[in-house]
């Protein structure tokens, strides 16, 4: 009886383990899911200064041509532990010169590196799922003509059970979706293209929206300000409530996206600075199409203050 | 009579000095509402230069000159309210950073200044000029801001 019992209990033990494994196997792209697409180069650089990858990929602080040699090495220090941000230069040997457009558009998308391993959401490919793919291929052909840079970078420091890549693959069960977080009511080209934007390439959310304990964006908080990840103070609510940006006209917002002034001309702060100089080079009709969409959000009001 | 009068107001400015100084450099909380009394001087001046430049407020030189002078006013004061005992307290946006790196904070005291008399010395008459001497300066709230305010919102 006692032997049967184990022999059960062993059975669900194994049965409970493949499942897990197959619940959280890492879903790379193929190259023939991939759409047919000649890479608009100009798109590509509007995608990699819509989306700041400088901010973190190149030397804090860099400017000019500096900003373009993506050898990453900045230390992001968190709850889970320290990231490092990853070389993505096009050197074959410590960045990502060797990669293919599946293996890119896998890692951007789907959170998968070339060789099959999770990525974690520190790199934000929650946000970058809802990208079109012909966008990140456009980021891809960009990325390739720029520098190429040897460093390598040493790994993350996690602590458990953060350190175990294959758990992410519930996570991103929970949490990876192309789907739109914001429906919209009026589905103006406008509005739909400012989602677009700020809810993919742009992904403001991941700084401007609070994150629930299993470090996922609250979506029942979309945009509504969160602590600062860098330390003290907080990320602005940027939702049209009292607390965000109710009192900005469309144009105050584009405004603010060119110019680095408030409404009440208080100056950008912080790590917004490098994220408005980036998006003041965006054509004009997209910082329209966001002050728009910022404009259409769900007003709530700041959590957790 | 005029050689008294500019005496008399010598020595009464001078006196004035000494007794400021009589009671000590501003301190703690008084340095926090000095520098945040200047920082709103500078909101309400950048704000009609801004709408100036944005051809909201109609430009007029000597509202120009206004805005150039508190500016400059400010840049030249605000660096000294920042004693090592403000650090903390009544609502400050002051990161620690100024404390840790007082070097290169006063080095972008010294760049603003150095913006704000350059805008002076143009006198700009016209809005174009204006424009110029009031974007190089608006460039310094931010380069500051960036690593030595935090945001409180």
């Amino acid at each position: 009886m006692a032997k049967k019992l184990l022999a059960a209990a062993a059975l669900i033990a194994v049965a409970a383990g493949a499942l897990f494994w197959l619940l959280t196997a890492p879903r790379s792209i193929s190259t023939a899911a991939l759409p047919q697409h000649q890479p608009d180069l100009e798109n590509g650089e509007a995608m990699f200064q819509l989306g700041g990858c400088a901010n973190c990929h190149a030397v804090p602080k860099a400017e000019g041509d500096e900003r373009l040699k993506l050898a990453g090495g900045l230390e992001l220090a968190t709850d889970f532990g320290t990231f490092r941000v990853p070389n993505i230069s096009p050197d074959e040997a410590t960045g990502i010169g060797g990669w293919s457009d599946a293996d890119f558009v896998g890692a951007m998308q789907r959170g998968v590196s070339p060789d099959g391993a999770h990525y974690y959401p520190a790199f934000p490919y929650a946000s970058y799922a809802r990208m079109r793919a012909e966008d990140v291929l456009d980021l891809k052909a960009y990325l390739d003509t720029l520098p190429a840079v040897s460093n390598e970078v040493a790994g993350h420091d996690l602590a458990f059970p953060y350190n175990l890549r294959r758990g992410l693959g519930l996570w991103k069960r929970l949490y990876l979706s192309d789907a739109p977080v914001v429906s919209l009511t009026a589905d103006a080209e406008r509005l739909l293209r400012g989602r677009y934007l700020v809810e993919g390439a742009g992904h403001c959310g991941e700084c401007h929206t609070p994150r629930g304990t299993l470090g996922a964006m609250r979506e029942d908080a979309w945009l509504a300000g969160a602590p600062n990840p860098e330390g003290k103070g907080r990320i602005p609510n940027i939702t049209p409530h009292a607390d965000g940006v109710e009192s900005w006209s469309e144009a105050d917002l584009v405004y603010f996206f060119e110019s680095g002034f408030t409404p009440e001309f208080d100056s950008v702060g912080g790590s917004m600075v490098a994220v408005q100089e980036e998006l003041a080079r965006l054509e004009k009709s997209d910082l329209e199409a966001i002050a728009a969409y910022l404009k259409a959000v769900p007003p709530r009001p700041s959590a957790g203050r | 009579m005029f050689r008294s009068l500019t005496l008399a107001l010598l020595v009464s400015s001078a006196v004035a000095a000494g007794v400021a100084y009589a009671q000590g450099p501003i301190a703690g909380e008084g340095a926090i509402q000095s520098r945040q009394a200047i920082m709103k001087s500078y909101g309400a001046a950048a704000k009609v230069g801004g709408g100036m430049a944005k051809g909201e407020i109609p430009y007029n030189p000597a509202v120009g000159m206004l805005v150039l002078a508190t500016l400059n006013a400010g840049a030249n004061s605000v660096g000294h309210f920042f004693p090592e005992d403000s650090q903390t307290g009544g609502d400050t946006e002051a990161a620690p950073k100024i404390w840790q790196d007082m070097q290169g904070f006063n080095e972008k005291i010294d760049e603003l200044q150095g913006a704000t008399e350059m805008a002076l010395a143009s006198q700009p008459a016209d809005l174009d000029t204006f424009k110029a001497a009031f974007g190089d300066v608006a460039q310094n709230c931010k380069s500051c801001h960036e690593d030595y305010r935090i945001e409180k919102n």
